[in-house]
């Protein structure tokens, strides 16, 4: 049978790169100062000095949505390590040991996970109030359960195998059977979650941005960005469409990328 | 001539919990093994022969401490055996390398420097009759044959003094299963090893035992050398079994 090819996973991957690149450049180098005002250039239309234009205080707006993409990576980044990391542990202890505590943890991540994680995490900052460290905490603990229950569903598989049945049987200790012979298997399965579970969270984030609750002036984040823009959709529309155009870009890279691994793991 | 016992198993009853219903009640507990007795001397090959659930895998596995629910007493005679499973496919780690997978089980024993550990790799891996270009091999690129030598391997790189054996052929072509016969003997006599060699086929049986019990319903109904066995069955159901074998 001929083999097809996983475009999914080239266009995303390369897609994804490009962005994180661009990214980590904005961490080091922008074109103009993020903050820079400019009185004399607002609200202009995009020209090769100013390659998305200017804004209403006339900031440049390609060096602000590298700054609030950066914001927002970040973000998503520390989102889906707090996730990934409490979630491997709560997983890997649900499903290889079982019993009670894995029955009560399993119905409370399921019952976390039937609630859209944007109204959860709203409840939350509208609790501790708004700010990056909150917004990292909010989605950070409302993505545990999804990478939980996937851990939890490969460990419980992969429990009863006869290699980790011998390895008991060898005297390997407990914590290196989770972890050191357990979790290597689940790499195929966590990858596309990682990927899949970073959209999200920059998805939420740039929710939560838009909605005044996330980042704070004078800071920028994607989201804040495009709730910003709303107002001239009308005199410089060039302005929400770098923003929002930046966010399609994102996403749609590492969704291709999350859907090109989950191709990469069917096979296998 | 005193031989010497390396497993006494007396009495043995083992039970199965049938799940627990919806509101935690306990289900029927159903009994596997019943009143099961044998001994395995030093550097004999038993055979145990019996259908598919008569409970062979679940004697092995209360042997190995397995399965917690059961009484009646099982007395090792040397440290813990180590098993060799049927499905060549399932008992290697697909992630890890066959070298860390030889290395793994002399990790967990202690004791030694990661250079020794090495050598003990290589050498086993010579005894087996692979090369060394295996060590950076993974399970998915060997053949059944091969991954069931790397079974062996691990489970007698520790150098335990008996191997549990359940069908470690009955995956396998029939020239394949041959030359794994012929391995487990070999490494028998280098190793001074004994086994629990469990199989449905009673041609397999018959080459490399010496004794053998007959299982029916989780009970031993016959136990006896291989040549009497097979010449003066004396269960109804060793009968029956022969009869079919033929």
């Amino acid at each position: 049978m001929k083999k097809t090819r996983n475009s999914f996973f080239y266009i995303g991957g390369a897609l994804s790169l490009v962005m994180t690149l661009l990214i980590l450049v904005g961490y080091i180098w922008t074109p103009y100062s993020p903050t820079q005002m400019d009185a004399a250039a607002i609200n202009q239309a995009p020209t090769l000095s100013h390659l998305l234009g200017t804004d209403n205080f006339g900031r440049d707006i390609f060096s602000r949505v590298l700054e609030g993409a950066g914001t927002s990576f970040l973000i998503a980044v520390c989102v889906v390590a707090i996730g990934c990391i409490c979630g491997i542990l709560i997983g890997s202890l649900c499903g290889y040991y079982g019993g009670i505590a894995d029955a009560i943890l399993t119905r409370l991540c399921d019952s976390i996970t039937a609630f859209p994680s944007v109204l959860l995490a709203l409840v939350v900052v509208s609790i501790m109030g708004p700010g990056t460290y909150n917004i990292i905490l909010a989605l950070g603990l409302l993505f545990i359960p999804s990478f939980a229950r996937i851990v939890r569903g490969e460990f419980a598989r992969c429990r009863d195998l006869n290699y980790i049945q011998s390895a008991k049987l060898m005297g390997v200790g407990n914590a290196r059977i989770l972890f050191r012979h357990i979790l290597p298997n689940t790499r195929s399965v966590l990858l596309p979650t990682i990927t899949i579970g970073f959209n999200n969270a920059i998805l939420s984030e740039a929710s939560m941005s838009f909605l005044g609750l996330g980042i704070q002036p004078p800071h920028a984040s994607l989201g804040s960005m495009l709730s910003d823009s709303q107002t001239y959709l009308g005199s410089a529309p060039w302005y929400a469409i770098g923003v929002g155009g930046t966010i399609v870009l994102l996403i749609l890279g590492f969704s291709l990328l999350g859907e090109g691994l989950q191709q990469r793991a069917r096979r296998t | 001539m005193e031989t010497q016992k390396v497993l006494e198993v007396c009495h043995l009853n083992s039970y199965y919990d049938q799940g627990r219903s919806l509101f935690g009640r306990k289900g029927a507990r159903k009994q596997v093994l019943k009143d099961v007795t044998f001994h395995i001397d030093q550097g004999e090959i038993l055979g145990l022969v019996g259908e598919s659930g008569c409970g062979k895998t679940t004697l092995s596995r209360t042997i190995l401490g397995m399965v917690s629910d059961y009484d009646g007493e099982v007395i090792h005679h040397s440290k813990r055996p180590q098993m060799v499973f049927q499905d060549p496919f399932g008992s290697l780690n697909p992630t890890r390398s066959i070298g860390w997978i030889l290395e793994e089980p002399l990790r967990a024993a202690g004791g030694m420097t990661g250079p020794e550990r090495k050598a003990a790799v290589l050498e086993m891996l010579e005894k087996i009759g692979l090369g060394s270009e295996f060590v950076s091999r993974r399970p998915w690129e060997l053949s059944g044959g091969q991954r069931q030598r790397i079974s062996i391997a691990a489970a007698m790189i520790t150098r335990p003094k008996l191997i549990i054996a359940d069908e470690p052929v009955s995956a396998l072509d029939v020239t394949i299963q041959a030359q794994i016969l012929r391995l487990l003997v070999g490494l028998k006599k280098e190793f001074d090893l004994s086994y629990l060699f469990i199989s449905h086929d009673l041609n397999v049986i018959y080459q490399i035992c010496n004794r053998v019990l007959v299982m029916k319903d989780g009970a031993i109904v016959e136990q006896n050398t291989v040549d009497e066995l097979f010449a003066h069955p004396q269960h109804p159901y060793t009968k029956q079994l022969l009869a079919a074998a033929e």
